[in-house]
């Protein structure tokens, strides 16, 4: 595919993803290149293993993110994506395992001190337990906050509001009251394989039958 | 800053237990809603456990609830001080899945106000720097430059902070050609003038040395290994700058230089942003030389929405303005991860499209949060008011690390 965009451009991904994968051996689940990206699913218990071998004989130094993504639809949800980068081959990649709410991934904390944050971050945003962090209490939410808010079914609005209330003389907690419902605009064209009945159409399919 | 005793410290010759202070969430030298519970012996600091999170938003969150240039002003908001810088790698990683090209004036006008941002962003992050070790004259010297920047910013977007100027494919609006010219004057008549003067009277500043020097030194491994970036890891002599390594826009055509520390110490993050002040200058006046003339958005009608005036004559036009702005661009199937060299370091968008005209997920990586996380390991052993010094040396805003 011919590059038109002008986003950072690191060194050739040609290669990588092959010796990667020969690397990887039987950690390696799938491989995939897009959009100039190396993604490698790799078995969730060997994680560790994996993130050491790149670490220490493929040089990538630094753990830069380790992101959280929600797939309601699948048996196991999460996809925990972690971002790699080489400050000495120039080059990123992003490792990838799922897991479900109950089975822990194992920490990277034993790699790289800086994974503790971003464990306990996706922790908090999406409830994924990860074995052997050290301290995985929540970090961005309130405290007493309850729930996971980045998962898919949780609603935008939340479920609890606080103010301050000039009788009790203190901030209360409670549920959220909207004066209207949030809207949600539907944009996806009916002519662009949309699956709901458009209203009329169920005659049409009525007269047939 | 409160202080509460664990247990009261005794007269005689007792030992003195350790005892614990919360510093912040209101303090002024906290730089915004951070708490530190610090756990002291005496004035020596023993451990801190950094609470984050008062100002989190759930901006990832509304992303996910708007179309992709619905939810671009949310960068803005997410690092208040230097707000084109969150854009850039929004848009990028917009452009990056698109695959759209980007008219080669608009990338000139990107790096232009990038490095605008980055002289904004270190104006105040010097300025209070010096501020938290006592200088009060630079900080206020510097706030006059910021000024001008923020006047810049107000002539080619309109407003003065929160710009939502770039756009997928490009930006949103031509700059005048006075503008250019004026940047062109401020940055020799206005900016070097009195950057100079303010450095002055801080670099070579014994009690400025005093505060700074050998405080928080910090390995090249334990940099690599805390995850730094930007002037934090440029401070520990690793020359790493995105903007040279990974060039993005029209980076790989400046002529520039990468400021490194020698020994990681605040002093050297503090003299790493000086020099980069220069080079940024550097920067500007080779795109304002440069600059073409062009078109200064993509023209793909798909993405960017038609000018005005073409609306008023082409029902095509209408149709696609009508269409960009109520259902906006549908962004292909996929997922990157794109970071920019922001003035803080690296700010980095995870973005995963589902083919739809939302994002499925944007995850924002803040520069703060490595940082900001290795300040137990940084303080281990220094003094309280050290923490000052080496939380205005991080270069911490909240609305990007608790986003």
């Amino acid at each position: 595919m011919t590059v038109f965009h002008s986003a950072p451009r690191w060194s050739s991904n040609e290669g990588v993803r092959d010796a990667l994968a020969a690397a990887l051996g039987d950690m390696l689940l799938s491989s995939h290149e897009a959009n100039g990206e190396i993604l490698l699913t790799v078995v969730r218990d060997r994680i560790e293993d994996a993130l050491r071998l790149l670490r220490d004989t493929h040089e990538y130094q630094q753990l830069m993110d380790i992101v959280g993504v929600d797939y309601p639809q699948r048996p196991e949800r999460f996809e925990v994506c972690y971002c790699l980068l080489s400050v000495t081959k120039n080059h990123r990649v992003i490792v990838k395992v799922s897991t479900d709410e109950a089975s822990p991934v194992p920490t990277v904390t034993t790699l790289w001190p800086n994974a503790g944050w971003y464990e306990r971050e996706v922790y908090d945003m999406f409830g994924v337990l990860f074995a052997g962090n050290p301290d995985l209490r929540r970090i961005l939410t309130d405290y007493g906050f309850q729930g996971h808010p980045f998962r898919k079914d949780f609603p935008l609005t939340g479920y609890v509001e606080l103010r301050y209330s000039e009788e009790d003389k203190r901030v209360v907690y409670e549920p959220v009251q909207l004066a209207q419902d949030l809207r949600q605009f539907d944009f996806m064209s009916p002519w662009e394989g949309a699956d709901y009945v458009l209203p009329g159409d169920e005659k049409a399919e009525g007269a047939k039958a | 800053m409160s202080l509460s005793l664990e247990q009261s410290p005794t007269t005689g010759d007792e030992v003195i237990t350790n005892y614990t202070i919360n510093f912040g969430p209101q303090h002024p030298a906290a730089h915004g809603v951070l708490r530190m519970v610090m756990e002291l012996d005496g004035e020596i600091i023993e451990r801190i456990d950094p609470h984050v999170g008062l100002l989190h938003r759930g901006t990832e969150k509304l992303i996910e609830h708007k179309t992709y240039l619905q939810a671009l002003p949310y960068f803005d908001r997410l690092d208040y001080c230097s707000p084109l810088g969150m854009e850039h790698s929004y848009v990028l990683a917009v452009e990056k899945l698109l695959n759209i090209e980007v008219p080669l004036r608009a990338q000139y006008l990107r790096v232009l106000f990038a490095e605008l941002t980055r002289i904004c962003n270190h104006m105040l992050n010097l300025g209070s720097h010096v501020m938290d070790v006592g200088a009060m004259t630079p900080n206020l010297w510097l706030f006059e430059i910021r000024e001008d920047c923020l006047n810049f910013f107000e002539r080619a977007s309109g407003a003065r902070m929160h710009s939502a100027w770039f756009r997928p494919g490009g930006v949103h609006q031509d700059v005048p050609l006075k503008l250019l010219t004026d940047m062109a004057d401020w940055i020799d008549e206005r900016l070097f003038p009195l950057f100079e003067d303010a450095m002055s009277l801080v670099v070579d500043n014994r009690i400025f040395k005093q505060r700074n020097v050998d405080i928080a030194v910090v390995s090249k491994e334990d940099a690599l290994r805390w995850g730094f970036s930007g002037p934090m890891i440029r401070g520990s002599g690793i020359p790493w700058d995105l903007r040279k390594s990974q060039p993005y826009d029209v980076y790989d055509r400046m002529e520039f230089d990468i400021p490194v520390g020698t020994s990681g110490d605040c002093y050297d993050r503090f003299m790493v942003r000086v020099e980069e002040v220069r080079q940024s200058a550097r920067i500007m006046r080779q795109c304002i030389a440069q600059m073409p003339e062009g078109p200064i958005a993509s023209t793909d009608r798909k993405v960017v929405p038609p000018k005005r005036a073409e609306m008023k004559q082409s029902m095509e036009a209408l149709i696609h303005h009508f269409k960009l702005y109520t259902e906006g661009f549908h962004v292909p199937a996929g997922e990157v991860y794109v970071a920019t060299e922001s003035p803080k370091g690296e700010f980095g968008v995870y973005l995963v499209s589902d083919g739809s005209n939302k994002p499925y997920r944007c995850k924002i990586r803040p520069t703060a949060f490595s940082h900001l996380q290795a300040m137990d390991f940084m303080c281990k052993g220094h003094m309280l008011p050290d923490a000052t010094a080496i939380l205005g040396a991080i270069d911490v805003v909240f609305g990007e690390c608790d986003r």
